[in-house]
């Protein structure tokens, strides 16, 4: 293997090393000085995220099992980020005593999830995809139930780990049926016809990935997970886990699917709104807040389904573009959590009462990631769901189009509610003012910079565009 | 000549600095910023028009700065740019010249008031605003600056916010140039929507087909292009308080007195005279029946304004009738002229703004220095100044004497101009303006000797003279107004750009000093001596004498149209819908959307076979409904 063909890889190799890395440090730090882990991880990921960006070859290797294009290396690196701020969102709360000498694993963990999210996105063959797919979720599994002595955390994992299996069941049948049909599964050679068995395989095939998107009525486990896991661990499963699904779920609708368009488009479309409205209305009702933005990130996943729905470059390119600024939206808010919780033990609505006279700050960044998710313009989130919005406006679907505007009057609802308990309400024991760590603050502030940037800065959409058209 | 932008920087960047900085600010050091930085504006002014005007020999349309801020179409755009011609660089000299001594005038005015700082940056922005509407290379620039004026216009009235009056003042001067703003921006549309273009150089262009393509639509009776200039006159009579949109000019006398000399005297006001001047080649070649109206209200405001001036006892409000008579000339001399050689109402309207601008701000600064003294506004309460403030008395008589139009002060010129443009087009016009012009004299020279002669009073503090930094500007205005009037205006200043040559009628010249002096000696009769004469005049007008006093109660008729009829037949009705009706539909779709996240709350279990069996429904559910919709 020439070096330039181990180049094409090199997201995969850099995280292996840094997995590796980590392992020995772990081996080999005397147990007085594992704090340093923490600072160690936060800098390779960091290492990683810039080895992302530097140029690179294209290609596929392993006769086609593994491709990488451009579209596919600004996922990569969309997820990497994401990545980064969490485990800068971490180094805190892994500092403490009670984790002193298991935070590595929390970063390994971390880490080998993600070797599987970059493994799924540039498969090129359904095994492939599968043996990825589920490199993501086994060790998010284990990460759920990471705070073994809280009954919640370990309820969480045990609910991800078989929900997960079940779902995997699913899928894999999907593709079995498809394989049957088709006896190959590459996807360079794959041609489908619109035959009932066909059909049938994708739509389990569908329902398999749809479970990753928590899209409904897949999405029951969604709620009980996010709230009993790790905040952290929760925020990797809305941003990155979900993410990655969503992504491969649009190259495979883009590529592999084509000749169904119409077939995934009606499933799409009785999905999404499904998805966008129950995530709404269940959403409305909670007080926990990492449940609240569990059901938010289930609505947020039907408007994602909007730009899917228009099966077009334009489409792709309002989907990428609003996964970037959900990454940054959703871990600004997750980072706002974390840290209080982390300071305070408190995570419902109530508790924010009043926020803003304690900790002005933190209040703020809260208060732009809830509208950037709304879409309050003139924040990046605005634009997501503008595009999306113009995709659907695009492929004709008016009543598509009025149920999702409803639908983003009601999550302006519930994301208000927030920022009134935070601003408005009085409260006798508010929080009390505290000081976040640092590289909570580094990664709030690339957050709060990322919402503003990705909204202001026209060209960003036009450089994903671009790639999309060429994809 | 890019500097012209510095023009517009200064002002604007004075404005940021001193708005930002309100409260940390020494008053000195802010209102030397500001009134520095408008003397360097008005020296670039001036050197702006030097240059246009001497350096090159004919006066073609320069655009020496312009970015595309907006495209919709290929022609159809928002441009950002200043457009230098005749008009607007006389402007730019107006406006920078009478800011900068209302600036002075302003630093021993506003001496010690609290908001001084924010008095001069408000003042900033109204000249940035001023500066950038006449310079303005198309129309939404001009509507986006005019609106800015208001604005500024706004903020200045209610300067003394905790004043109710001066609140109340405020809001109906907004109020009202917004209700004629909206016919403004109708008609803005109206002619982009049919010519595609917002920009003055092509929509002036009389070759414009799309233009005179317009003529052709018409619209109950007259064409849309008349429609149009009709509307967009709608904004420039309510900024200019023409009759029936004159109500906000008096009450805005409400704001500091340096605001109206600068605002509602010299140059806001006469924004609707400019921005006629502006359009009108469209005006002249394609819409003589929108001009006709320009000439009709006009003339009738004139005359209007003039009758209740005399009967007023406010000394600003005086002045504020004054202006509203005198930019009813300046329509009524575009709305008579014709276009290239016979121009000469157009050039006369420009040359009576010039130089109205330079007493106007005269006597209102003349009435702040006798204000800033006495403390009151009425006339009665006053008498026998002469001898306690004889700069001002003597600077106050020149202002005077250029209004009522006596030679050589500068007024007797540009009315003089007027008079003939109105004598060539129909002699009623021409009996208007003479009329008028009488009465200018009787009810200026009324003020002038009720205030400074007739008896003496007995005042609280005696009266003192003002200060020097409120006389200087007071003297170079005086100058102005003495010697404006022989610039020969035609030369520059013209409808087609080409040197209009105009002659001193004699004859109109003649009938304007007698009828000017006829109304200065009947003021004399009447008001140098305490008299029961002036008494026995307004009793023998009675009816028209009171109805004067009261302005013609068409304050009344704006409050018992909008009070009586729009907000009990029309608002309420709105009202009960909205609150009954459309709230109500609003509270019922929440409610529905609660009630149903509560009933759908039993899905969520936290049983995970529970989750197993919704799932695999589902997958079943699609499958069943897409083999049988696909089969």
């Amino acid at each position: 293997m020439s070096l330039n063909e181990l180049m094409i890889m090199r997201h995969e190799w850099a995280l292996v090393a840094v997995a590796l890395v980590l392992l020995i440090a772990e081996i080999a730090m005397p147990v007085e000085k594992k704090k340093q882990i923490n600072g160690l991880a936060a800098a390779l990921a960091a290492v990683v995220v810039v080895l992302g960006f530097l140029p690179a070859q294209y290609g596929s290797l392993f006769g086609g099992m593994y491709v990488t294009d451009p579209l596919r290396i600004l996922m990569k690196n969309i997820l990497n980020i994401g990545v980064l701020l969490i485990i800068l969102q971490s180094v805190s709360w892994l500092r403490q005593d009670l984790y002193h000498d298991r935070s590595s694993e929390f970063y390994l963990l971390t880490f080998a999830s993600l070797i599987g999210v970059n493994y799924m996105i540039s498969s090129g063959h359904f095994l492939m995809f599968y043996l990825g797919l589920e490199l993501t979720t086994i060790p998010i599994a284990a990460l759920a139930s990471y705070e073994q002595f809280k009954s919640k955390s370990a309820e969480a994992g045990i609910k991800l780990i078989l929900s997960s299996a079940f779902s995997s069941a699913i899928l894999l049948f999907g593709i079995s049926v498809l394989y049957a049909a088709n006896g190959n599964l590459y996807f360079e050679s794959f041609e489908l016809s619109s035959s009932l068995i066909n059909t049938l395989g994708f739509i389990f095939f569908f329902s398999g990935l749809a479970f990753k998107i928590s899209i409904v009525p897949f999405h029951l486990w969604t709620a009980d997970v996010y709230e009993g896991s790790p905040t952290n661990v929760t925020s990797y499963l809305s941003v990155i886990s979900k993410g990655s699904a969503i992504f491969i779920l649009v190259i495979v609708l883009f590529t592999l699917f084509n000749s169904i368009q119409l077939l995934w488009q009606d499933v799409l479309y009785a999905t999404s709104i499904l998805t966008m409205t129950i995530g709404n209305l269940f959403a409305i009702r909670q007080q926990n807040l990492k449940r609240f933005l569990a059901f938010s990130s289930i609505a947020q996943a039907g408007f994602i389904m909007l730009g899917v729905i228009n099966a077009s470059a334009l489409g792709m390119a309002t989907v990428i573009y609003f996964m970037l600024v959900y990454v940054f939206s959703n871990l600004a808010a997750f980072g706002v959590i974390q840290t209080v919780g982390h300071a305070s033990g408190k995570i419902t609505i109530d508790d924010y009462n009043g926020l803003y006279k304690t900790n002005p700050q933190l209040s703020l960044v809260m208060m732009l990631a809830l509208f950037s998710l709304a879409g309050i313009p003139p924040l990046a989130g605005f634009f997501g769901k503008f595009f999306l919005f113009t995709a659907v406006a695009e492929s004709g679907f008016y009543v598509l189009l009025t149920i999702a505007v409803l639908n983003t009057v009601i999550s302006l609802y519930y994301y208000l509610l927030v920022v009134k308990a935070m601003f408005i309400n009085t409260n006798a024991t508010p929080i009390a003012a505290f000081k976040s760590d640092y590289a909570m603050r580094i990664s709030l502030v690339i957050c709060v910079v990322g919402i503003l940037v990705t909204g202001f800065y026209s060209p960003v959409f036009e450089y994903i565009k671009n790639l999309c058209e060429t994809f | 000549m890019s500097y012209v932008l510095l023009i517009l920087a200064l002002p604007l960047s004075v404005f940021v600095v001193n708005g930002l900085l309100s409260g940390n600010l020494p008053h000195r050091l802010a209102g030397w910023l500001a009134t520095g930085s408008m003397g360097i504006a008005t020296v670039l002014a001036w050197l702006t028009a030097y240059n246009y005007f001497f350096q090159s020999s004919s006066y073609e349309k320069i655009i020496p700065f312009r970015i595309t801020w907006l495209r919709f179409t290929e022609t159809l755009q928002i441009d950002m740019g200043i457009l230098l011609d005749p008009i607007s660089v006389m402007m730019l000299v107006v406006i920078t010249t009478i800011s900068l001594m209302v600036f002075l005038y302003s630093m021993g005015y506003m001496q010690g008031e609290k908001g001084f700082v924010r008095y001069f940056s408000f003042l900033s922005l109204f000249s940035f605003s001023m500066l950038g509407l006449v310079v303005a290379t198309n129309l939404f620039q001009l509507y986006m600056f005019w609106e800015l004026v208001g604005v500024s216009s706004y903020l200045l009235i209610g300067y003394c916010y905790d004043k109710p009056e001066a609140v109340a003042a405020a809001k109906k001067a907004f109020i009202v140039t917004r209700f004629a703003d909206f016919g403004f921006l109708v008609g803005i549309l109206l002619l982009s929507y049919y010519t595609g273009t917002f920009d003055f150089t092509e929509i002036t262009n009389p070759e414009n087909a799309a233009v005179a393509g317009m003529t052709g639509i018409s619209f109950m009776g007259l064409s849309v292009l008349t429609w149009a200039l009709i509307l967009i006159f709608m904004g420039g009579a309510g900024k200019s308080a023409m009759f029936p949109l004159h109500i906000w000019l008096p009450d805005a006398m409400e704001g500091p007195t340096p605001v109206s000399a600068l605002i509602h005297a010299a140059t806001m006001v006469v924004a609707g005279v400019f921005l006629v001047a502006r359009m009108f080649p469209v005006f002249s070649f394609h819409a003589p029946e929108a001009l006709d109206a320009v000439a009709f209200i006009g003339a009738f405001t004139l005359l209007f304004a003039a009758i209740i001036a005399c009967t007023q006892t406010d000394i600003k409000r005086i002045l504020a009738f004054s202006t509203m008579s005198q930019i009813g000339y300046m329509m009524l001399a575009l709305g008579v002229s014709g276009y290239g050689s016979e121009g000469l109402g157009f050039t006369a309207s420009m040359f009576h703004l010039f130089t109205h601008a330079f007493f106007k701000a005269l006597l209102f600064l003349g009435a702040g220095s006798i204000i800033h003294a006495l403390h009151k506004n009425d006339i009665r309460e006053m008498g026998n100044l002469r001898k306690h403030q004889p700069v001002t008395h003597i600077v106050f008589l020149i202002a005077c004497l250029a209004i009522a139009g006596i030679p050589p002060f500068a007024g007797f010129f540009s009315k003089d101009e007027i008079l003939s443009a109105a004598f060539a087009s129909n002699p009623i016009y021409f009996g208007v303006a003479a009329l008028a012009a009488a009465l200018t004299a009787f009810y200026m020279f009324r003020l002038y000797f009720l205030v400074f002669w007739n008896n003496e009073r007995t005042y609280e503090h005696t009266p003192h003279e003002s200060p020097v930094i409120m006389l200087i500007p007071m003297i170079v205005l005086a100058i102005g107004s003495v010697f404006a009037g022989f610039i020969p205006f035609g030369n520059f200043v013209s409808s087609d750009n080409q040197p209009l040559h105009t002659h001193l009628n004699v004859t109109i010249a003649i009938i304007s000093v007698m009828v000017a002096l006829l109304g200065i000696t009947v003021a004399w009769i009447f008001y140098k001596k305490e008299s029961s004469l002036s008494e026995q005049l307004s009793n023998t007008f009675g009816a028209l004498y009171h109805a004067a006093v009261q302005k013609f109660f068409i304050d009344e008729l704006y409050l018992f149209i909008t009070k009586k009829i729009i907000f009990n037949l029309i608002s309420r009705p709105i009202a009960w819908f909205d609150k009954h009706i459309i709230d109500a539909f609003m509270d019922f779709t929440a409610t529905v959307t609660n009630w149903v996240s509560k009933e759908i709350k039993g899905l969520q279990s936290g049983q995970l076979q529970h989750y197993a069996y919704i799932f695999l429904s589902g997958v079943l559910l699609i499958v069943l409904v897409m083999i049988f919709t696909n089969t």
